[in-house]
């Protein structure tokens, strides 16, 4: 475990993977989208507004699935004491939040025409909303210390205790008969979805995990170098002397 | 075990002898519920259809507002440390000061409750269904409230980020909590409103003093 917590091995690690992943999630974004919203069919019933699913569904996973990493990145910074994984988890909360407010948002402005309403207090729609604000507290816990070590373990803390959540999201259209459908693409059994709607469905999913795995790369290549600036200004403070000493460390 | 009902009479005599503090809870509960017919007019249909979800949403607020100070204090006046240090398990210590903290807090709020009820002109028969839902959905707020104080320990601004971490994890306990008493006077039965709110409450017990434990010793490390 503690092999990946050199920083210089993930920058390397990092710039490797970069490139790839950053090429792979034009380029599935590119073909997902063009697929999606141009080549594959409108819905029997809902017609174009269909459309909105191929840009909702996976966000909403990748909002479940960026917090399962952070709870993840969390728990390994705990037992571990992992340098790196706190910056990882502090570096893919925004990132979750964003798809967070995706997944609300597109599912708002897909409910107006087909449910006509944009929101209702729904099950899934609520444990969602809980969901981005786990997101929100989890950041601002972060900052609301003026020990960041401090900050960064009651964050993680928190980040465990709202895994609750998860099964919740999950499960919530199995335990409540509300207004929001039932899981169609993971049923077993008899396809529930078309071959048509399911492969633009699944490139998008691709390309937002792409797009995740670039964004968390960045952001923790940012966290580590905002974190050596840090440690170069308090050394600086002490004395040149004292900088040049510094210059290899980063915590 | 004698440590940890130590600590609990000592919250209890500490909130007794600040008095005004320890029923600043029950006063906010009741003060805010008064203020309800007076803001959405008091047509009585009306106040019967929200009263038990006004009276639940004032015992979230009341029970947030006093949560703050759960472990603030001790920190304060450096006790904290020294309860940290006293080798009695953490998770211990975080249970016997939530369950002073209930005793002054959610305890009066639900024996209030069925008065306020009467008040806000609930249906008799959600009115038992509220109380018993109150007690047994109080404690599950004081105990995840005690997560949400142990994590903001020392932190600026602690209240308004008390409040964003708890709250979204209130609500479940306000969803059942407020379902049993309508489910009552819907002549369904609150039963299973009710169990469900003791589910919370036999999850909540073992896991939230431990995470509440996890983090009072990063506080004070």
């Amino acid at each position: 475990m503690h092999r990946f917590a050199n920083p210089n091995r993930f920058l390397r690690l990092a710039a490797a993977i970069v490139p790839w992943s950053a090429a792979a999630t034009v380029l599935l974004f590119g073909v997902g989208l063009t697929y999606a919203l141009v080549l594959s069919p409108p819905d029997y019933q809902q017609s174009e507004t269909v459309r909105i699913m191929y840009v909702h569904v996976p966000a909403a996973w990748m909002a479940m699935g960026a917090y399962a990493f952070l709870a993840l990145a969390s728990a390994v910074a705990i037992v571990w004491r992992h340098p790196l994984a706190d910056l990882a988890a502090k570096a893919c909360a925004p990132i979750g939040a964003g798809f967070t407010a995706i997944a609300l948002v597109t599912g708002a402005l897909w409910g107006q025409p087909t449910w006509g309403t944009w929101w209702v207090w729904d099950a899934r729609l609520t444990s969602v909303l809980i969901l981005l604000f786990l997101y929100l507290g989890y950041m601002a816990l972060w900052n609301a210390f003026d020990d960041q070590s401090r900050g960064a373990r009651a964050a993680g803390i928190l980040a465990l205790v709202g895994v609750v959540n998860l099964p919740i999201i999950k499960f919530s259209v199995d335990w409540w008969n509300t207004l929001h459908q039932p899981a169609s693409i993971t049923r077993i059994g008899t396809p529930a979805i078309h071959p048509a709607m399911l492969t633009p469905l699944l490139l998008m999913a691709a390309a937002y995990v792409a797009f995740f795995v670039t964004l968390l790369l960045l952001r923790t290549r940012a966290e580590i170098a905002a974190r050596r600036v840090r440690t170069l200004q308090i050394a600086h403070s002490r004395g040149p002397a004292a900088a040049a000493m510094h210059e290899p460390g980063y915590s | 075990m004698s440590g940890l009902v130590t600590i609990l009479r000592r919250d209890l005599a500490l909130a007794s002898r600040r008095g005004s503090e320890a029923s600043l809870a029950l006063l906010f509960f009741v003060l805010g519920t008064v203020l309800f017919p007076l803001g959405i007019g008091p047509d009585p249909n009306m106040l019967a259809r929200a009263g038990a979800g006004l009276l639940w949403v004032m015992a979230l607020l009341a029970s947030l507002l006093s949560i703050e100070k759960l472990f603030q204090a001790d920190w304060e006046d450096g006790s904290l440390d020294l309860l940290v240090l006293s080798g009695l398990p953490l998770a211990g210590i975080v249970l016997a000061k939530t369950a002073a903290h209930w005793l002054v807090t959610g305890l009066p709020m639900a024996i209030a409750s069925p008065l306020l009820a009467l008040l806000l002109n609930v249906d008799a028969k959600g009115v038992a269904a509220l109380s018993l839902a109150l007690l047994l959905g109080t404690p599950t707020l004081s105990l995840i409230g005690a997560v949400g104080a142990a994590l903001t320990v020392g932190a600026r601004r602690g209240g308004v980020l008390l409040t964003l971490l708890v709250l979204p994890l209130y609500i479940p306990v306000l969803i059942f909590g407020a379902g049993a008493a309508e489910s009552a006077v819907a002549a369904q039965g609150a039963r299973a409103h009710l169990l469900v709110l003791a589910a919370f409450l036999l999850a909540a017990l073992p896991l939230c003093p431990w995470a509440a434990g996890a983090a009072l010793r990063q506080s004070v490390e």
